[in-house]
């Protein structure tokens, strides 16, 4: 559905997009995974058809967005990462106007309305002014709001960015239902569950080049080991405390405020560290996650 | 839903109509619906501010046309019959609240919109395009204007001040001096940053209205200055205004009705150029 070769996009000396090559399959789930500024929202405005690019090659659905600009937006659902919702306006009438925005009748967006208000679980907020809804409903207003075309492809940027436990999953459970119904998504994010969640496939982005391609599960086989063993020994004993334990496990990384060591069995090492007569004052094991990628790939955290 | 479907064109459809067509990557030829948003949003808006843009000019009349004008008795036209200072003054104040209601309309609302309500980014994600956007705002900057220029019509005709006929065209008059300072102040608006720059409109209007044969003819001024005052939008609505409402009609109307036509060709072409750079770059 989208096809992506060396897509380059710059602003006058700086490179947000540097020359990216994917595609994106009819009822996947594909993932843009990276921190804040890998070039992850401007590589979806692309798409999206509301930024030309500057060199490469992209088609959406068999188009160029440069020559169907509105065209390829009328098979989009746009779900940008401010809630953008028109306040001077009431729960439905924004779904309402958004749909008369693609021309879409009034007698057919009157029924659209009750399905996608049903859908958001927003039907007893219909005539709510939008500025008095939480950051969960209008964040659920917001992605009904992108189904109002019944899009093909449905792109989220950072669907669930300042959004608290309860109300992601909630979102996540939406869109697991639209994945379900065949909806292609598209989604950036910089948080690794919801990746784990949420994406079949994804690209792993920083500095405007991709990293690594491939299903999450994939990836933490290639490029992390089974199980990570978080230690902290205080942030001035962390270093040389890594020092010290550096032969263990496959492989360590020494974070500022903790060390990871990287191993089939994280408990065999906690072990070994306690019999070199070291004594972390918080131990944790966990499972490798795509945060571990990242590290691995770019020897940064995601979120900073 | 697919039933639904079935019976009413797709989103894919609809925008599939206008290809081939000139300007399809900015024009959808659907900018009603920015007007039937603005309608929406208009119902919940304060009424107090719509009644201000009809009742400004109608101070105006009362303390200058009938209050000042008692002392001042009657002013020559350009043919040279005597009408009453109202009667002089009127078609200028009708011109000048056509251009106040589209200035307000075209600066501070669409300048909050670009800014902060990111309404434009919002309606630019889907199939419409920059020119729909500026069409649609600026028609509602006309209905407004309209709707004002009828009700000052109604106001003045039963006072004697419109002497001729003709004053009926003086309607569709405002609605081209709106649609003139909707286009470039919608165009000025777009390349603005701050609210400092937006002052500087304010600067720029309230001069021209004082100044631009409003309230006197402009034979009282020096030469040069006619020349420079002449070569300002306003003396061309209020020349045009007032050659209909008193009916002293003649070829030199058309040239006026130019200048706005130029006005609304050059801010719509600037308009639509910088709102693609915006918000589509």
């Amino acid at each position: 559905m989208i096809v992506a070769k060396g897509l380059t996009k710059k602003y006058e000396d700086f490179v947000a997009v540097d020359g990216i090559t994917f595609s994106v399959k009819r009822g996947e789930s594909f993932g843009l995974l990276g921190p804040n500024g890998a070039g992850k929202s401007t590589t979806m405005r692309m798409i999206a058809s509301t930024s030309q690019r500057t060199s490469g090659d992209l088609t959406i659905l068999g188009k160029d967005p440069n020559k169907f600009g509105p065209e390829i937006r009328a098979h989009l659902g746009v779900v940008p990462q401010q809630d953008s919702h028109d306040r001077e306006l009431k729960t439905w009438e924004n779904l309402y106007i958004y749909g008369r925005y693609f021309g879409l009748s009034r007698k057919f967006l009157k029924a659209k309305i009750v399905e996608l208000l049903e859908f958001a679980q927003l039907t007893d907020k219909r005539d709510t002014k939008v500025s008095a809804l939480s950051g969960g409903m209008q964040r659920r207003l917001t992605i009904a709001r992108g189904m109002v075309n019944e899009p093909e492809i449905l792109m989220l940027d950072e669907p669930t960015t300042g959004l608290d436990p309860q109300a992601r999953h909630i979102l996540w459970d939406r869109l697991f239902r639209l994945k379900e119904e065949g909806v292609t998504l598209v989604i950036t994010t910089h948080y690794m569950d919801e990746a784990e969640q949420l994406c079949d496939r994804l690209i792993v982005m920083d500095k405007g080049k991709i990293m690594a391609e491939g299903a999450p599960a994939e990836l933490i086989k290639k490029y992390s080991s089974k199980e990570v063993l978080e230690v902290r020994f205080g942030s001035k004993n962390n270093a040389e405390a890594g020092q010290k334990i550096a032969h263990l496990g496959d492989r360590i990384e020494t974070l500022p405020d903790r060390i990871l060591v990287y191993s089939e069995d994280g408990e065999k090492i906690l072990k070994q560290i306690h019999k070199m007569g070291l004594e972390p004052q918080t131990s944790l094991v966990r499972r490798s996650s795509l945060e571990d990628v990242f590290l691995r790939l770019t020897g940064r955290t995601l979120v900073d | 839903m697919s039933l639904i479907n079935a019976t009413v064109d797709s989103a894919i459809a609809i925008a599939e109509r206008r290809r081939g067509k000139i300007g399809a990557e900015f024009y959808a030829g659907r900018g009603l619906v920015i007007i039937e948003r603005a309608f929406l949003a208009f119902k919940t808006s304060s009424w107090a501010v719509v009644a201000s843009g009809f009742v400004e000019p109608v101070f105006y009349l009362l303390a200058f046309g009938f209050g000042l004008g008692s002392l001042i008795g009657g002013v020559t036209d350009g043919s040279g019959h005597a009408v009453s200072y109202a009667a002089y003054i009127a078609p200028a104040l009708l011109a000048t609240s056509a251009m106040n209601g589209a200035i307000y309309d075209s600066t501070w609302n669409v300048f909050f919109k670009m800014h902060f309500g990111r309404l434009y980014q919002t309606i630019l994600a889907t199939s419409l395009g920059t020119l729909d956007v500026a069409l649609g705002e600026i028609g509602w900057a006309l209905l407004r204007g309209l709707t004002y220029a009828i009700g000052f019509m109604i106001v003045m005709t039963p006072l004697g001040l419109i002497p001729s006929w003709w004053g009926i065209l003086a309607i569709p008059g405002a609605v081209l001096i709106a649609f003139g300072f909707a286009s470039v102040g919608m165009g000025i608006t777009s390349y603005l940053k701050n609210f400092q720059q937006m002052d500087m409109v304010n600067f720029f209007m309230l001069p021209m209205f004082l100044f631009s044969g409003t309230f006197y003819p402009l034979s009282i001024y020096p030469q040069w200055l006619q020349y420079v005052i002449e070569s300002l939008p306003l003396w061309h609505a209020i020349q045009m205004e007032r050659a209909l409402t008193l009916g002293v009609v003649g070829w030199g109307l058309l040239g006026h009705v130019l200048y706005f036509v130029v006005m609304i060709a050059g801010g719509l072409f600037f308009t639509t150029k910088r709102l693609s750079a915006l918000f589509l770059r």
